[in-house]
């Protein structure tokens, strides 16, 4: 483990990517495979499950450091990273608590989570006391498997190419796909022959923003334009007989599209494609929202697909019979896909349409009309490119939509979190409705450091009234927001609400009076409310949402946010959406099978106490009885990810 | 009537009519420290330690009146004995005890327990009240002892000889710098600073000794300054001189820098973790040994940190204005933050 915390310890405090990249070759250089290939997954995030409770640890920490539990919470909100937290705490500076290779430690760590408590335990005492503050810091990340120390994966890439003398390209594809290293030997990975692995995709090639003062250089005859719909990227992969769909995340995602699988079956052996993963209707592209509730579920009930059915429109073909093919120039890639998608009898699979018209002019005009046509703008492609790998620039472009935005006047202010703990950064705008300003959207992220502390110090002196951690302050500072949709909402008293609302800039030219008004919102809105799908109401959408939620054990916080959203947006009660479409289910259980679900989310994540506020209030907004989610919260603490009982929740609830 | 008041204006003593470390303008003012946060522009009359004093009159002008006052000494205002004892934050800071009657009352400034070879070190005063600091007021900060720094700071100068480089340290003028300037010097580095940092080494200098130095210029050669270190202030981050010194690394000094997250986002190449307030186990010895029945808490996680003194069987409050309890501008360290 030296070298690895030692690569660590460097990479925390290089600031130039190069010297990164010299630490990353250095290490590997000095390592044996299999440390490498460890080393390799946990930055490409293929880290190891969890193996003892977060729960069990805090509390071990917080004995060993004499410190109630509302102190570590404190001060774990102040760190905000749990691992960091527990290693600063725990009061010991040792040596030798480490094993002496990555790959021993963490075989040493996989079979813990069979251990009973006291073994956990007494094994990991054993190397908080033997070890010092970076080393345990190490450690804990290894332990409680939220690894977020970051390589970007271009230096990675760029470290194995210069270690194993492979170009970037051949490594960048080696490193594809959902390999696993407890399964894999880093032979296997970086040194053996690339067809073995059928499954494996291509690096994708993603686009920078398009710059404009490019645009009187580019020649438009030299370039292919396409919408840019707001999907999921992806690849589809033929080979072998058979078919893999693989998300720009570098998921495998294959059984939750059958339709895309069923697509797979009709295209020819020796296939790649590149693409957008959409929801379809046959006539249009329908909005991404529906798309939403396709994503990371595990079952999908009938109604689900028949709601929200899934196309591949086609962007690119990266191998064709086997060969790969991205080498060749777009216009020759394409005459191949456009062969490939006429050969396939599939419905499902979609051409990208190439958009011609004559003058910049006419392509600015059609992309100010994306909206309507569910895409987010242009993609601009050199025809004469090849099919590069990671963001590059040159060759292809995004030339997206300019978000809306709106200048609005802020007027309450809550603390943040972790770093910003003790700044003032959630802040909530409003509008002028004649003389009185109407709030209409929360925000927390735009401004740099120094604006933060700025409108914090602001906060602090302009402070007219205070509600639990709320503060309202002088209207006086403008915002302008920028959001990516608007839509109606009868339960915001603006009866607006924003999509991805965040602070554009501080208009520090303006007055309070020259913010915009309820009425210009109200105009947006008219302009470009996104419709509610054709084929669903609300309410049925709803209803579903719940169900696959319910279906799904691995839900977290931001996927009921969404649901609790939705919800809202359309003015609709959660339960009653259970009391109305479900009777076989008694509205007791209805609201337990929530209690359930917020325990789930608790006892699993590694969720830090202003997370666990605000799932606290989803569950008051749906109902619930607040002492008996407290109750089921602190449960949740004491169990970890141990299953909520009928018995204990009826305890609670009685 | 108490003995202290905490008023919009600042903590104010009504008998003796004086205010400490006050916000806004008044006619007496006592001062513990330099430091801007604690020694403000626009009071009438200013009572300090000897050695602020050059500083405050740097900083706030020469016309300023000013009384001086020495440790251990003390003065009479309308029957209210008022004494300065050591607070061990930065050279001159200094602790306010006011006494009446039997109630003591002590106003910490800024402190910190460990001596830092530069500052009068701290003294524990028995008190019945105690106003503190809690910058740092959080178990997870917990100082490396002062051998280790020196120690961390020898092997980086070690590495900046060998590969040649200048060492930039970034570090707040009055205090901070002159800690480095001599931790450094120790090292056997040449030591420049910066015009922000020297202006207040000469007012320090009428009472302290300080190492060798040369002020920093642009005309000096790449290779005077090589394996060397500079120092400068955080506001001087990323300015046009940096670019013109050749190769360098860059460090903070900062209690901050006990931090992953702030360590990473200073986006300098090395974190001393050193600071000139007390951690948590510094606030506790002290508190513990003022033997104070009432604590009032100020100057940075004052919830967090009343909380726990009072679970601690202490009666402790945080120290409300007339404008909430965040009225106070940060400090010297929570600017470093940014
Ligand atoms: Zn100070
Ligand atoms: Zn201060």
């Amino acid at each position: 483990m030296k070298n690895f915390v030692t690569l660590i310890q460097q990479i925390e405090s290089q600031s130039s990517s190069k010297k990164r990249i010299d630490a990353l070759v250095e290490f590997f250089e000095k390592s044996e495979p299999a440390d490498r290939l460890w080393c390799i997954a946990l930055f490409t995030g293929k880290r190891p499950k969890r193996a003892v409770k977060n729960a069990l640890l805090k509390s071990w920490c917080a004995e060993l450091a004499q410190l109630d539990d509302w102190l570590f919470e404190e001060s774990y909100h102040v760190v905000g990273d749990l691992a960091e937290t527990m290693a600063l705490l725990v009061p010991f500076d040792g040596a030798g608590g480490l094993k002496s290779k990555l790959n021993e430690q963490i075989k040493a760590l996989l079979p813990m989570k069979n251990f009973n408590e006291e073994e956990q335990k007494e094994q990991v005492l054993a190397v908080w006391k033997n070890s010092n503050h970076f080393e345990r810091f190490v450690f804990n990340k290894l332990l409680t498997g939220g690894w977020r120390i970051g390589v970007a994966k271009k230096n990675l890439i760029k470290a194995l190419a210069i270690f194993s003398g492979q170009d970037e390209t051949a490594v960048a594809h080696r490193l594809m796909g959902n390999w696993d290293p407890s399964t894999t030997t880093y032979h296997e990975l970086m040194e053996s022959d690339m067809d073995e692995n059928l499954a494996r995709p291509y690096p994708f090639y993603l686009a920078y923003s398009l710059e404009n003062d490019l645009k009187p250089e580019m020649n438009l005859k030299d370039w292919q334009f396409e919408w840019k719909w707001d999907g999921i990227r992806g690849q589809i992969v033929k080979r072998g007989g058979e078919c893999f769909v693989w998300t720009r995340g570098e998921e495998l995602v294959s059984e939750k599209y059958p339709e895309l699988m069923e697509l797979g079956a009709h295209l020819e052996d020796g296939t790649v494609l590149d693409g957008e993963i959409v929801v379809h209707d046959g006539a249009s592209v329908l909005p991404f929202q529906l798309l939403q509730t396709r994503i990371s579920r595990k079952t999908l009930p009938k109604k689900l697909l028949a709601q929200a059915p899934v196309k591949f429109i086609a962007y690119d073909q990266l191998e064709a019979n086997g060969e790969d093919i991205r080498a060749l120039t777009l216009e020759e890639r394409r005459r191949q896909l456009i062969r490939t998608t006429k050969k396939c009898s599939s419905k499902e699979l979609l051409l990208s349409e190439s958009i011609e018209l004559k003058t910049w002019q006419d392509y600015e005009d059609l992309r100010l009309r994306s909206r309507a046509f569910r895409a987010e703008g242009f993609m601009l492609k050199r025809k004469t490119s090849p099919y590069e790998d990671g963001r590059k620039k040159g060759n292809w472009w995004k030339w997206k939509l300019d978000p809306l935005s709106i200048d609005a006047v802020l007027i309450y202010a809550m603390r943040g979190h972790g770093r910003r703990a003790n700044l003032f950064t959630d802040y909530t705008f409003a509008v002028w409705q004649g003389e009185e300003l109407v709030p209409f959207a929360k925000a927390y992220s735009g401004l740099t450091d120094a604006e933060f502390k700025e409108v914090d110090s602001f906060v602090k002196k302009n402070t007219v009234d205070k509600f639990g951690p709320v503060r309202s302050v002088k209207p006086e500072l403008v915002f302008e927001l920028a959001f990516e949709g608007i839509a109606h909402s009868s339960r915001h008293k603006s009866g607006i609400a924003l999509r991805f609302p965040r602070m554009a800039r501080w208009r520090k030219d303006k007055t309070a009076q020259e913010a915009n008004s309820l009425e210009d919102l109200r105009t947006l809105l008219q302009l470009y409310e996104q419709q509610p799908s054709r084929t669903m109401s609300p309410k049925s959408h709803l209803i579903q949402l719940v169900q696959v939620v319910k279906a799904d054990e691995n839900i977290d916080a931001a996927e009921l946010k969404i649901i609790q959203d939705y919800a809202k947006k359309h003015d609709l009660s959660i339960e009653d959406a259970l009391n109305d479409e479900l009777p076989q289910m008694e509205k007791g259980d209805g609201l337990k099978s929530w209690y359930h679900l917020l325990y789930t989310c608790l006892a699993d994540g590694e969720i830090c106490p202003s997370e666990s506020a605000s799932l606290m209030e989803i569950g008051v907004n749906m109902g619930l009885d607040v002492s008996a989610l407290r109750k089921v919260i602190e449960l949740s603490h004491q169990n970890g990810t141990v299953p909520l009982t009928d018995e204990e929740l009826n305890a609670v609830l009685d | 009537m108490s003995l202290i008041e905490f008023k919009e204006e600042g903590l104010f003593c009504p008998r003796a009519n004086v205010y400490i470390d006050p916000w806004k303008p008044v006619a007496k003012a006592i001062i513990t420290h330099a430091h801007a946060d604690h020694s403000r522009y626009g009071m009438k009359n200013y009572l300090a330690h000897p050695w602020s004093i050059p500083v405050m009159k740097h900083r706030l002008g020469q016309d300023i009146n000013t009384q001086a006052l020495d440790f251990h000494q003390s003065i009479s205002m309308n029957g209210v004995k008022i004494m300065l004892h050591p607070a061990g934050h930065i050279p001159g800071s200094a602790q306010v005890s006011l006494e009446y009657k039997g109630e003591k009352w002590v106003v910490s400034g800024d402190y910190k327990l460990e001596n830092d070879g530069i500052s009068t070190p701290f003294e524990p005063v028995p008190c019945t009240h105690f106003v503190t600091e809690s910058t740092f007021g959080l178990p997870v900060f917990d100082w490396p002892e002062e051998e280790v720094l020196e120690e961390q700071m020898h092997r980086w100068r070690a590495s900046l000889v060998e590969s040649q480089k200048v060492g930039v340290v970034y570090a707040y003028a009055l205090g901070k710098a002159q800690r480095v300037m001599k931790t450094m010097a120790n090292t056997g580095a040449r030591i420049f600073t910066h015009a922000a940092v020297e202006r207040t080494n000469e007012c320090l200098e009428h009472n302290i000794e300080l190492p060798d130095r040369t002020e920093f210029n642009s005309d000096l050669k790449k290779e005077e300054l090589q394996g060397n270190i500079i120092i400068a202030t955080p506001g001087s981050m990323g300015a046009r001189w940096t670019k013109k010194i050749g190769p360098h690394e860059t460090a903070s000094v900062s209690g901050w820098m006990r931090m992953r997250g702030t360590r990473r986002r200073s986006n300098v190449d090395m974190g001393f973790v050193m600071s000139d307030h007390a951690d948590w186990k510094g606030l506790n010895t002290a508190v513990k040994m003022t033997g104070a029945e009432k604590v009032f808490v100020t100057h940075g996680y004052t919830e967090v940190y009343s909380k726990w003194i009072n679970s601690q069987g202490i009666n402790a409050e945080v120290v409300k204005t007339a404008f909430g309890d965040e009225k106070e501008e940060q400090n010297e360290e929570q600017k470093e933050l940014k």
